[in-house]
């Protein structure tokens, strides 16, 4: 008795939980499919958003999210494979520099937008710009991509290493031949965690990006992002409900198909690597 | 690896550099938060500290912290408590209950609710949660809407590390408690539950941090008003939606109030994944949540 009423309470909870998921996204899905269309795509908001389309707010997320991933990828493989290949192994520097990382992926992401409103925007007269916004994202993805690319380095069996050696290869061209396709999965799946953060991030955007629904003419311009105009359209402007959640579908789409790209380009860019090698 | 080109130093060298610029990057944060609190925090005194509730009335220089704070603790507290009895019962589910297909596809699912931005769970609890709660118990906007949609948000969390650690529970203590003829529900309440116990806070801790540093999804539905709250209906403001609400018009020592209640944040955050870091440490194993 005791054994039956268990299960079927333990089985209740999941059930519960699928339910509300498949609740929250048949809403979003429902909602947000009537209201969109290649014109919603296209066009220049107007009303404050309640008509008209998002053009230059898909724009201002792909600039902010380009900014964000040609600053935080090269820096962060670079730490990565500093930190699993050179450095010295059993010194202080080393394990300083993992606690620092876990410590900056610890910040709430609203304190990111504090201090790139601090820094990019006011003390580097950067501005509300895509520019502030992209740099505060670097920021706040870094960490995590580091960690996952040291991990997956890590993990490379050691007869790899030894067999570049071997081969008389340079350290450098052993990293970029051999242990960076060889940990391959790892800096994918660093890379779709930031991709994600960066898409869905609001808070930090708020005091850096800024909330310009013009189409951003350079990037030292204002821009507002996805996530940015469904706060706005759905807090500050009655009525935006339904343009809302029409960008709210564009957002959870426009992730699944970065997601679906940086697989693709990360597979052709390693399989080119290992041919050359 | 001992051998050494010049070619390799020189790489060592710019490559420790950029190493080096993270720690600058983390000292600057620091740096810039504590410059930009200076103006509050050097005004700050014992007696009329932020726990004394003088209001929150920034343009008459009143900062009183005391009710944002008490929200933030109220929503987290809440948050946890709901999500703490379901994420363990869906980890108990993944890990014994679940076929090896329906296990997969439970997992994805928790994945893909981990995955949905907290601007779109705010914007459903806005236009879904809210209303209800209102036709029930106005005004709608509430201390329990914020804790429904910030259960959602960190019910993933619990609920995939703790089936990590129930999965690492030494398989002696499985086939142990097997043997002993025991009933599944005894096995996992009072064997492993009990043994998977510091995983399973580590995994919580972490969710607490998670929650008290969510902005947006509790800005949008919890109402805002700055007020210790009585029930469970009334609207409140925590500590980071004060921060994103107030942020694009504070000067002077507002401003530096918000950097303060930032750095504030900061430092409970870090204070609970030191501690999640450490009870974890003891059963540490690699395991996959991404």
């Amino acid at each position: 008795m005791a054994e039956r009423v268990f299960t079927s309470v333990i089985i209740a909870c999941a059930a519960l939980v699928v339910g509300a998921l498949f609740w929250v996204l048949s809403d979003v899905v429902s909602k947000g499919f009537a209201h969109i269309s290649w014109a919603f795509l296209f066009s220049e908001p107007l009303d404050a958003g309640r008509s008209g389309g998002i053009a230059p707010i898909l724009v201002a997320t792909l600039w902010v999210l380009v900014i964000a991933l040609v600053v935080a990828l090269p820096l962060g493989l670079a730490v990565a494979v500093w930190l699993s290949e050179f450095a010295p192994k059993h010194l202080r520097s080393t394990n300083y520099t993992r606690i620092t990382l876990d410590i900056l992926a610890g910040i709430p992401s609203i304190v990111y937008g504090l201090f790139g409103n601090a820094f990019f925007t006011l003390y580097l007269g950067l501005g509300y710009s895509l520019l502030s916004g992209g740099l505060t994202l670097a920021c706040m993805i870094l960490p995590v991509f580091v960690r996952t690319c040291e991990s997956g380095l890590r993990l490379v069996d050691d007869d790899w290493r030894r067999g570049a050696l071997a081969l008389g290869m340079s350290r450098p061209s052993a990293v970029w031949h051999i242990l960076l396709p060889a940990a391959q999965p790892a800096i994918l799946a660093g890379l779709v965690l930031g991709i994600g953060r960066a898409t869905a991030e609001t808070a930090a955007l708020l005091f850096t990006s800024g909330y310009v629904d013009r189409m951003p003419e350079s990037l030292l311009d204002s821009g507002r992002v996805l996530s940015v105009h469904i706060y706005d359209l759905s807090m500050n402007v009655t009525g935006g409900d339904d343009a809302a959640y029409g960008s709210a579908l564009v957002l959870i789409i426009l992730i699944i198909l970065l997601n679906a790209l940086a697989q693709c380009s990360a597979d052709s860019w390693f399989k080119r690597r290992l041919n050359k090698a | 690896m001992s051998y050494c080109s010049r070619n390799d130093r020189r790489w060592h060298r710019i490559l420790t550099l950029l190493a080096a610029s993270l720690a600058v990057l983390l000292a600057f944060i620091l740096l810039f938060l504590l410059y930009e609190s200076w103006p509050f925090l050097s005004r700050l005194r014992f007696e009329d500290g932020p726990f004394q509730n003088p209001g929150w009335y920034p343009l008459e220089g009143r900062f009183g912290f005391a009710p944002m704070i008490f929200a933030s603790i109220a929503v987290t507290l809440g948050s946890i408590l709901l999500a703490l009895p379901l994420g363990l019962a869906n980890a108990v589910f993944l890990e014994f209950y679940a076929s090896p297909i329906i296990a997969r596809g439970f997992r994805l699912l928790l994945n893909l609710l981990a995955g949905v931005p907290s601007v779109i769970l705010g914007l459903w609890g806005l236009t879904r949660l809210v209303p209800m709660i209102t036709q029930w118990q106005p005004p709608g906007a509430s201390l329990l809407a914020a804790i429904l949609v910030l259960t959602l948000m960190i019910l993933p969390t619990i609920a995939l590390t703790s089936a990590s650690a129930l999965a690492s529970v030494p398989f002696d203590l499985r086939a142990g408690a097997a043997a002993l003829g025991l009933r599944l529900n005894t096995r996992i309440l009072y064997i492993m539950l009990p043994a998977a116990r510091p995983g399973i806070a580590a995994g919580v801790l972490l969710a607490t941090a998670r929650a008290i540093g969510e902005t947006m999804a509790v800005l949008m539905v919890a109402g805002n008003v700055v007020q210790i709250p009585s029930s469970l209906f009334d609207p409140v403001r925590v500590l980071t939606a004060n921060m994103a609400l107030e942020m694009g018009y504070a000067v002077g020592e507002h401003r530096a109030s918000l950097f303060a209640s930032g750095l504030l944040l900061t430092m409970v955050v870090w204070g609970l994944s030191w501690v999640a870091y450490r009870v974890g440490s003891t059963t540490r194993r690699p395991h996959t949540n991404g």
